[in-house]
């Protein structure tokens, strides 16, 4: 019995490691004022670039920092378009779901011979799995840790490293005023366009990173079905979070739970459908916004371009 | 030396000249006032100091050295501190967090010195008894103060010169003494605060000098201390008015407008319409005077139902309508001419013959089983578009691409044509060249001819003291004088719109 | 004076710049073909050619770009309405759903089962796309949350359905067909029957058609669109959507019930792109399938709106062009290797380009003033 919740956790933390990393990506973007619906691309991105780099290579680490600056490279183009053309920033964000997508699988027939997935990794290759061997077989902790890769452990920690940041230093402070109140900020002397950019750029990286978790720990390559809607999924754990750092880490937490949760009832002869498990993330997400009702908290001028005034 | 000296400045956008040739001069430690009306250009004078704006011509000495203020940034490096009329605070950042915003004291590795920043806080707040809690959220905090964060953080930074616009149009009286207290702490230490007001009673109270400027010009600088508060009106309001229309003498009839007590609250839940009560005849026009954000806002949405009346009353021809919706209120026969007409007037990218059946779209003559009748809607449209002499005369071309006099020419045509019993207007002439204003003009008068009752509102006193019949001013959100227009006296006006007493 | 016309075509009119950005994807999915070391004009070549020339790819590109006109008549409605609806996914999965069931088990001959199945399938759909409205405007729930959210509950909805017991086809992951009497594909049963082939082997035109699941569809297509217009132009329906669209506050003061039309607006919405699923089920599928992912249809057809500018007539062109993008791209990779995925990319360009009107805008400017210094007359 025991052993069968600690299975869940494990399973659970490999699953909502990709949509943490993302997640937070859509905090900080969001937090300056600029809405990112454009996570799924750049997770897509992200593992496709992972997935190559780390089979070319065999360096996982290499293949982890490159998915991120993928994903960062998307970043800033939807900084551009957002920031300094005051672009509809749904739209651009729809454009790059597109653009991530059409550009990994371009470039993996051209890479991996007109294939639309990538070779696998070997073992050995893939992201560490730093506490793999260490506990006793069939124990507890055996059970949630043996198979966690670093990724996993590196996610939780960015978590805190965000939060800390927002709520601790002067960066986080100034970041913060650029997305409820831009004038006040610019009042004061603070270039609202560079810490926007900012943002944006390192949301595409951490999403690049959420991609890239796929493609080198989750799983051994890329595929197109890899990604799957995962970047929505995180945008709805942020808001479900109230674009707080924690409170979204413990979202994704619930939808890889719920994800895990499938997999594992999967082994018994349950009486509800699969199906129905494999829904239960997204009604409850509904249900939780519905009883939630009342003040909205996103960031104030989340989703408006700031545009210096305008002398009448 | 004086600490501030603006020398000639002139600021034009466009062809538009917001300041004249203005000159002004604040000693150590002075607390000057800047009075005018509404569009004077008091703030755009000291957006200029501010940094904000750039001068068209005209030097800037802060103690006697040349100053080239291109934005906020070096305005604050130069000691200058402003509180504008819409506070610049972020609403779910703490005290401390707003005041040390921009200048943040970190340890080497960007952590914030949240301890430090507060104990300094709350000394620079006691020196100069700006009492505040540094971990108070400003969402959760009185207007006073947040007022008061918004001097901490000049001060903060060092300011020498304070700038506070308006400020006491947002704080009840307890807290406008408290200010003044606050005042004289920091001009204990040297500080020279300039302040922008219509308000008399606050300048003769706080300000050791005062500087008129009326129209962009400069009228005159004087000691408060030598005039009286009928002086400073009539200069504030001058003596010249323009533009004397012709009309037939008045026949108002039974009441149609009736308003008992009523009280509105504005957005910040102050009170702003104070137990206003008014009656609006038919076959008058009744014209409401008064400086902005003295209720008048609030009270017109209240009467639309736009906004809700907390209590009190109002009814049409005896129909008590307080509360019902904007539709319902249309249905008894208002007319509403709105002082926003591209927020609440005009759907802009409508097009000119759409915008004319905006509350009428569902009608009989120009539906049918839920399709609109478009020939009906093109002859109702071609008809208004030639009696009101809108331009272009295209009924398809969108609204947006109209002038901001034939913008206002639609609605007017569309409120007056269903033959309302009451037609308020707000700020009608906002915005429109000579030939608009006066075709606006006429048709009000036309309007009161005809038999219905016209409430105008306006921050124009010219405007109201030429059309309507019984001039009413607000103050406070309060009615504090009705007099016959004939009779009337600029100068009585001027001092009633800024809360003096005959 | 010629050179200030084109000029103000240029920055102010909403068609020049849709053809602008169009260009400009096309442009630049050329360079990324050539920098792969692929030659663009072949590529372009190949793909006009797997479009026009034979009858079958026409059909086929026909049959594609159906369920993409209505998916984005579905998003330029909402558009209009200023909601913004990426449900128009699940909203085509629940219409294709109830198509399917209603067409494998209510027994009726074709001339009704086949209104009463799209009907039915219309309502559902509908019902899914108004429920997105109501927590929209009962609960403040922004509608690209709630809809992405039913995206997914709808697929595994769909899923629960395929394996129905008696409607799940036996070892597949599909479900058993719809009957012949739902089934809009024209001469589906005739065309593979001994007397058919035959008569179709002397009959070439007809034989390339019929080789294609052609069907009906297209004209449904674009009478909606039609329909689409008339509605949103003609009716106070539509005068009450799009002021609620364009000016909220106006529409308020007007005595508009904003609640009220948001509800009616995405349910018109999601009855169009269920409607989009029902004749891909009726017309080309003819049964729905276990999803381990989502089709597309519905995303695609959000960049079918923008590209067609929210107009009822320009989502016809954009989905004719999307449809045929997709459909010739794919000849792509076969005949010179050239990913076909470069189409995603360029539409992805497009659709990039249209989010920001302001770069054609600020670079002209800036060109004008460039020519302003150098003393040539731009007034």
């Amino acid at each position: 019995m025991l052993n069968n919740i600690a299975l869940i956790i494990g399973v659970t933390l490999m699953y909502s490691t990709p949509l943490i990393f993302t997640a937070l990506g859509g905090v900080v973007s969001e937090k300056s004022g600029v809405v990112n619906i454009g996570l799924e691309g750049m997770m897509v991105i992200g593992a496709f670039i992972a997935a190559t780099v780390g089979y070319y290579s065999g360096n996982p680490w290499l293949a982890f920092l490159a998915g991120g600056l993928a994903g960062a490279f998307f970043g800033l183009l939807h900084a551009i378009a957002s920031v300094s053309f005051s672009a509809d920033q749904v739209v651009s964000g729809i454009a790059i779901n597109f653009l991530g997508p059409g550009v990994a699988l371009f470039l993996s027939r051209i890479f991996f011979n007109g294939a639309t997935m990538t070779k696998s990794i070997d073992l050995d290759n893939k992201m560490p799995r730093l506490l793999n061997g260490i506990f006793h077989k069939d124990s507890f902790l055996y059970y949630i840790l043996d198979n966690q890769y670093a990724t996993t452990y590196i996610a939780f920690i960015l978590v805190f490293v965000i939060w800390y940041i927002l709520k601790k230093t002067v960066l986080g402070l100034r970041l913060k005023a650029v997305g409820e109140h831009p004038a006040a900020a610019d009042t004061l002397g603070i270039n609202v366009f560079k810490i926007r950019y900012l943002a944006v750029i390192t949301s595409g990286f951490l999403a690049g990173l959420g991609g890239a978790t796929l493609s080198i720990s989750v799983v051994s390559n890329f595929r197109p079905t890899l990604v799957s809607g995962q970047g929505f999924i995180a945008l709805a754990a942020m808001i479900f979070g109230k674009w707080k750092p924690v409170g979204a880490m413990l979202a994704c937490l619930l939808f890889g739970l719920a994800q895990g949760l499938v997999v594992f009832l999967g082994q018994f002869q349950i009486q509800i459908p699969s199906q129905f498990l494999n829904m239960l993330p997204y009604i409850l997400t509904l249900i939780v916004l519905v009883a939630f009702v009342g003040k909205s908290v996103a960031p104030l001028a989340d989703g408006i371009p700031y545009e210096k005034e305008q002398k009448h | 030396m004086p600490a501030l000296e603006m020398r000639n400045i002139t600021k034009k956008f466009g062809d538009f000249v917001a300041n004249d040739n203005l000159n002004l001069i604040v000693q150590k430690g002075e607390v000057h006032a800047l009075l005018g009306e509404n569009g004077a250009g008091k703030t755009t004078l000291m957006n200029i100091l501010y940094g904000l704006y750039t001068p068209t011509s005209g030097d800037i000495f802060l103690n006697g050295v040349r100053t080239n203020i291109l934005n906020p940034k070096i305005a604050i490096e130069n000691k200058i501190g402003m509180v504008h009329q819409h506070f610049m605070l972020v609403k779910n950042f703490t005290v401390t967090e707003n005041i040390i915003l921009g200048k943040e004291k970190k340890n080497k590795l960007g952590k914030l010195l949240l301890r430090k920043s507060k104990k300094d806080i709350v000394a620079l707040s006691k020196k100069y008894g700006l009492l505040v809690n540094p971990d108070d959220k400003i969402e959760d905090i009185t207007v006073g103060m947040q007022q008061r964060v918004e001097i901490l953080k000049a001060l903060y930074r060092g300011a020498d010169i304070l700038i506070l616009d308006e400020p006491t149009a947002v704080l009840t009286p307890q807290e406008i003494k408290e200010l003044g207290i606050i005042v004289k702490n920091l001009t204990a230490e040297k500080k020279s605060i300039i302040f922008i007001s219509h308000k008399l009673k606050e300048i003769t109270q706080f300000a050791d000098r005062c500087t008129i400027i009326r129209r962009g010009k400069l009228i005159d600088t004087l000691n408060v201390t030598d005039v009286t508060e009928h002086e400073l009106a009539s200069k504030m309001v001058g003596r010249e008015v323009n533009f004397k229309i012709e009309k037939k003498k008045a026949n108002p009839q039974k009441p149609i407008l009736k308003i008992e007590n009523l009280v509105v609250k504005n957005n910040m839940g102050l009170v702003a319409v104070n137990k206003l009560s008014l009656e609006v005849k038919a076959g008058e026009i009744l014209g409401i005077a008064g400086i902005d954000g003295n209720g008048q806002s609030e009270f017109v949405e209240a009467i639309t139902g736009l906004r809700k009346a907390e209590s009190g009353k109002f009814s049409i021809s005896e129909v008590d309508l307080t509360n019902k919706t904007p539709r319902e209120i249309f249905l008894n026969k208002v007319a509403h001419i709105p002082e926003d007409r591209q927020k609440f007037g005009l759907v802009m990218d409508f097009s000119v013959k759409e915008n004319f059946i905006l509350q009428t779209h569902s009608y009989a003559e120009f539906s049918d089983k839920g399709f609109l009748k478009n020939k009906n809607v093109e002859d109702f449209a071609n008809k208004l578009v030639a009696k009101f002499d809108v331009r272009p005369t295209n009924i398809n071309k969108k609204a947006r691409d109209l002038s901001g006099g034939n913008q206002q020419k639609v609605i007017i045509a569309r409120e007056v044509t269903h033959d309302p019993q009451l037609l308020i207007a707000v700020q009608p002439t906002r915005g429109l060249d000579v030939g608009a204003i006066e075709f606006v003009h006429k048709s009000l008068i036309k309007q009161r001819d005809e038999g219905k009752a016209v409430l105008l509102v306006s921050l124009e006193l010219d405007e109201v003291m030429n059309i309507a019949d019984r001039i009413a001013v607000i103050f406070e959100g309060e009615i504090v004088g009705i007099v016959d227009a004939k009779k009337a006296d600029i100068n009585q006006l001027g001092l009633m719109m800024s809360g003096g007493k005959l | 004076m010629k050179k200030n016309k084109v000029i103000k075509f240029f920055t102010e009119s909403n068609k020049a710049f849709t053809l602008i950005s169009i260009l400009l994807g096309f442009i630049i999915g050329g360079l990324i073909l050539w920098f792969s070391g692929f030659n663009p004009f072949t590529a372009y070549a190949v793909i006009f050619k797997g479009i026009f020339s034979k009858p079958s790819y026409i059909s086929y590109t026909i049959i594609r770009s159906t369920p993409l006109i209505l998916t984005g008549l579905s998003v330029a409605f909402a558009f209009r309405t200023g909601l913004f609806n990426i449900g128009a996914e699940g909203q085509y999965i629940v219409g294709s759903a109830a198509a399917a069931l209603a067409g494998y088990y209510i027994q009726l001959p074709a001339v009704l089962l086949i209104p009463l199945v799209i009907l039915i399938a219309i309502i559902s759909s509908g019902i899914w796309g108004a429920i997105a409205g109501l927590l929209k405007s009962k609960y403040g729930i922004h509608e690209v949350i709630s809809t992405i959210m039913l995206n997914w509950i709808a697929l595994y909805l769909q899923n629960y359905i395929t394996k129905i017991k008696g409607f799940a086809k036996p070892n597949s992951e599909a479900s058993k067909f719809i009957q012949d009497a739902a089934n809009i594909t024209f001469f589906d049963n005739w065309k593979h029957s001994d007397k058919g082939m035959a008569w179709l082997n002397n009959h070439h035109f007809a034989k390339e058609i019929l080789r294609t699941p052609a069907n009906f569809g297209i004209i449904i297509a674009i009478l909606c669109a039609l329909l689409v217009w008339i509605i949103l132009n003609k009716t106070t329906l539509g005068y009450k959507l799009r002021a609620v669209g364009f000016n909220k506050e106006a529409a308020r003061y007007a005595g508009i019930n904003i609640e009220k039309y948001m509800i009616i607006s995405m349910f018109i919405s999601g009855s169009l792109a269920g409607l989009a699923g029902a004749l891909h089920v009726m017309g080309v599928s003819h049964n729905i399938t276990n999803l381990s992912a989502m089709e597309g249809y519905g995303f695609d057809g959000i960049a079918v709106a923008l590209i067609g500018s929210n107009a009822a007539f320009g989502t016809i062109w954009s989905g004719f062009l999307f449809g045929a993008l997709k459909y010739g791209g794919t000849k792509i990779q076969p005949f010179m290797g050239a990913p076909s995925e470069i189409i995603s990319i360029m539409i992805g360009t497009i659709v990039f380009f249209i989010s920001m009107p302001n770069i054609i805008k600020i670079s002209l400017n800036k060109i004008l003033l460039k020519n302003k210094k150098r003393g040539e007359d731009v007034k």
